[in-house]
Formats: structure tokens, sequence, C-alpha cells
């Protein structure tokens, strides 16, 4: 639709603003632009900077929050503390008893993710890690690694295995179609989800914010037709914006809720 | 007319998705409020599942780019 709007207002030369879509996600390398193994660039991009930067952030946001810890905490501290207390009630509430030993894996999940979407509207940087493949793949693969993992090592290989592949309790006809469907369901469609989700949410928000953005730089200068789009565009963009946090807010919860249920789901057997 | 008809596809294969999210949201929220001491059960089986219903929309999403 901008692409219309953009090319009624400038007379229909309007080529390559928003085309392709791939230059809102691929930068060029700044660092080691000629780094390749197997024929990929390893070069230190926008992205790679991004996840460092905010990385770097929060890891020192929990170093200076629980270096001087005391009984009674301070501000700072009772903010840092807050944020392990909401995963621990998820532990706690999902998986159980036995969950607090997963209160650190899920604190990773949670406050890495928040900080790596947020970087999608935090000024300067406007652009989500978690919007390419890599970042979700790879989150979604430790939570994977990690409930299959505690399965076996709660369970036993076979026991696991057999009763996930074959849940007890069903008629014994349904063996014959159960088993490549709870393969699926259990080892291939839960951590893909799991990627999907976070990554499919993260391109739709940056595209969105994008447009919002780029219809309010192209439209507002420009009399008197694209000024009226770019002031409706200029009223709206703070809604977009609250609207991405709150969807930020709650990929990484349930990124963080599902990694709790598949690790329940794991320990506790039938 | 250009594009690609698999944003067509797409949008028809998120309406399966749709009335499953409303109906699970919808009957976990009726349950809540009926007993709300059963919340914090109710709001995991909601999101279970939420997380197999959604996965259809997800399917669909990475096929309209992949095919």
């Amino acid at each position: 639709m901008i692409n219309v709007l953009a090319a009624a207002e400038w007379g229909g030369k309007f080529e390559g603003v928003l085309d392709p879509i791939n230059s809102l996600f691929d930068f060029p390398a700044y660092l080691l632009t000629d780094l390749e193994v197997f024929g990929i660039n390893l070069g230190i991009n926008r992205t790679i900077l991004i996840s460092w930067i905010m990385l770097a952030a929060v890891g020192l946001v929990f170093y200076l929050g629980t270096r001087k810890a005391t009984v009674v905490p301070s501000r700072f501290q009772a903010f840092v503390e807050m944020l392990v207390d909401v995963n621990r009630t998820i532990a706690l509430e999902i998986i159980g008893p036995k969950g607090l030993k997963f209160v650190p894996l899920l604190t990773t999940f949670f406050v890495a993710i928040f900080v790596l979407n947020f970087a999608k509207i935090f000024p300067l940087f406007m652009m989500p890690p978690t919007s390419r493949a890599a970042w979700p793949a790879f989150l979604a693969l430790t939570a994977w690694f990690v409930y299959i993992g505690v399965g076996i090592k709660e369970q036993g290989f076979g026991h696991y295995f057999g009763e996930t592949l074959f849940p007890p309790g069903v008629p014994k006809a349904l063996y014959i179609i159960l088993p490549p469907i709870e393969l699926l369901s259990n080892f291939v469609l839960r951590p893909f989800t799991l990627a999907v989700r976070l990554f499919a949410n993260m391109v739709a928000g940056h595209i969105l914010v994008v447009i919002t953005l780029v219809t309010i730089h192209v439209f507002l200068p420009s009399m008197p037709v694209g000024w009226t789009v770019g002031t409706m565009a200029l009223i709206v963009s703070p809604l977009v914006f609250a609207f991405e946090l709150f969807i930020i807010g709650l990929q990484a919860y349930i990124f963080t809720m599902l990694t709790a249920v598949y690790i329940g789901s794991s320990l506790e057997g039938h | 007319m250009e594009g690609s008809l698999n944003v067509l596809g797409y949008a028809v294969a998120t309406l399966g998705p749709a009335i499953g999210l409303a109906v699970i949201i919808g009957k976990a929220i009726e349950s809540m409020a009926r007993q709300p001491e059963a919340a914090g059960m109710v709001r995991t089986t909601m999101f279970i599942g939420i997380a197999v219903v959604e996965a259809l929309a997800l399917l669909a999403f990475v096929l309209a780019f992949a095919l």
C-alpha cells in the first residue's frame, strides 16, 4: 500500500524504498568483512553488534544489581530480584518444586529474549536481532536439548521415549498411528514452533515499525495530500510502539512459559 | 495483478487457527472467572493448547515464504 501511496504522491517515481524487503533485515558487515566459513559470511554486522550491546547491558545490570546484595534490597536490587522472581513463579507454578533448578535457565531465556526484542523499539537500534532466524533457532534448540536431556535423565532413555511415543492408557489399535504423530509433535514441531513464533512476530513487528516511520518520514514534508497521511501516521506511531512493547513482553513470556511446560512434561512422565 | 498467491493461501490458513484460538482463550477466560482459584492451572493448559493450535498458523506462515 505504501508503494501505491508513495507513487501517487511522487508522480510514479518511487522505486526501491521498501523493495526488496530483505534490506530491512540484512546489513553489510562492518568488521571482518572477508571472514568466510563454508561460504557463509561471518563478518560483524549491525545485528551482531546490537546483540552484543544489549546482552552486555543486561549482564551489567544483573552484575551491578547483585554485587552488593543486602537482605533489605535497594531499589535497583529489588528490580533485578523482581526479574528473577517472575521466572521463579513460572517455574514453581508449571514445573512444580523440582522446577527451582531451572530458574536460571528460564530467567536467561526471559531476559535475553526481552532485551533482544526490545532493540526493535529502542532508539539508535530499531532492529530486533531476534528477527534474524539464527537467534530464535539457537534459543529453541537450547530448550530442545534441555527438555529432552531432562526427560532422559529423570526417566531413563527407554522409559522416556517409550512413554512419549507410546502413551499408556490408549487403545492398543491406536499404537499403529500414534507414534509418528507423537514423534512429530514432541520432537519436531515443538522446537520449530518455539523458534518460528518468536521469529515471525519479530519480523512482522519490525516491518510494521519501519512502515510507520517511513510513512512519516516520506509524507510529512510534502504538501498537501502527503501531509495528511503523514500526520495520521505520526498520531498512530505511539500506538504502534506501545503495541510492539506489548508483543515484545508477551513473546518473551510465552517462550519462557512453553519451555517450562515442555520441561515439566519431561519431568513428570505418565 | 501482480503478487503471490501464497499470501492469499496464508490468509485462508489463518482462519482455522483464529477460530481455534478464540474458542480456547474464550473458554479459558470463562473458567478463570468461574473458578479464580484454578486460574494457574487453566492458564498453563491454555498456553499448551494455544501452542498446538498456533502451530498450524505458523506452518502456513513459513510455507507462504518457502513455497
